[in-house]
């Protein structure tokens, strides 16, 4: 359970908000990880239409990249199986379902989109489910 | 132009809070969502920060007829729920569960956890790449 209160995940999460509330206010766009990633890799886009895109993943990792060194200790020997698996399941996923943590969970609830909402409780389920699976009868 | 320093900015600060907030360690993430087992809560509080935000934000947001860098906000077409949906979702949070990555995290491991980026990244390409032609 807790032991002390999560600053840096309250502070990190509020960052988050911001940055949604931000591309909403001035640019009138969901900051949907999967879907900006996905269209800009498997659509045919316009110019204006591509490079926001661009700057906004390039922004992502420029950011995180500030941030670096990483506080905590590196996964080493993880299953590649594992990894293929989940890469393929939440890339189908987040396609088919118009959505990842990022733009359901945090845009739209923010929005109160009904469909976020329940995709939202819905992979939190699965998402539990797995862990559980996982750490009890797999792992 | 503007349109695109906006993106870069908000971008910045997603990846900034990604970090800050441990969205990109995935061990953390598997943590939170051990809810019968070992269970670490922290993460609620970065989800709960950011919708803390949206919500409110939202609200004076979607009171304007336009955003002010655009003509129009850009909001999804789809409004019921489907079976897509649900399916999509399903798995999206089994795949999230498997690894602890979801496609943030996942793009910014290339920089934090390089070995194990090089196996998850190309199948989340794959994926979404499958994903786009069932959708099709």
């Amino acid at each position: 359970m807790l032991e002390v209160f999560p600053t840096q995940a309250l502070l990190g999460g509020v960052l988050i908000g911001i940055s949604a509330a931000l591309l909403l206010a001035f640019n009138g766009r969901i900051a949907g990880i999967s879907g900006i990633l996905y269209n800009l890799l498997f659509n045919p886009l316009s110019g204006s239409e591509r490079n926001w895109r661009i700057a906004f993943l390039v922004g992502i990792v420029a950011g995180g990249y500030l941030m670096l060194p990483v506080e905590f200790e590196l996964r080493q020997g993880y299953s590649p199986a594992l990894l293929i698996i989940s890469g393929l399941a939440v890339g189908i996923g987040t396609r088919i379902g118009n959505g990842c943590t990022s733009g359901h969970g945090v845009c739209g609830i923010g929005l109160m989109a009904g469909r976020s909402i329940a995709a939202t409780i819905t992979f939190m389920a699965t998402g539990i489910i797995t862990v559980t699976v996982l750490r009890n009868f797999i792992g | 132009m503007k349109r695109i320093i906006i993106a870069l900015l908000s971008g910045l600060i997603f990846g900034a809070g990604l970090v800050i907030s441990e969205m990109v360690n995935p061990t953390k993430v598997q943590d939170f969502l051990d809810l019968f087992g070992n269970w670490d809560p922290s993460l609620a509080f970065v989800m709960g920060g950011a919708v803390a935000v949206t919500l409110l934000s939202s609200r004076f947001i979607m009171k304007r007829k336009a955003p002010l860098f655009a003509d129009r906000f850009y909001m999804a077409v789809k409004t019921s729920l489907d079976s897509r949906l649900f399916l999509g979702a399903s798995l999206f949070g089994i795949g999230w569960g498997l690894s602890g990555y979801c496609p943030g995290p996942g793009i910014l491991s290339a920089m934090i956890n390089p070995t194990e980026a090089m196996v998850f990244l190309p199948a989340l390409l794959v994926g979404g790449w499958i994903g786009q032609r069932l959708s099709a």
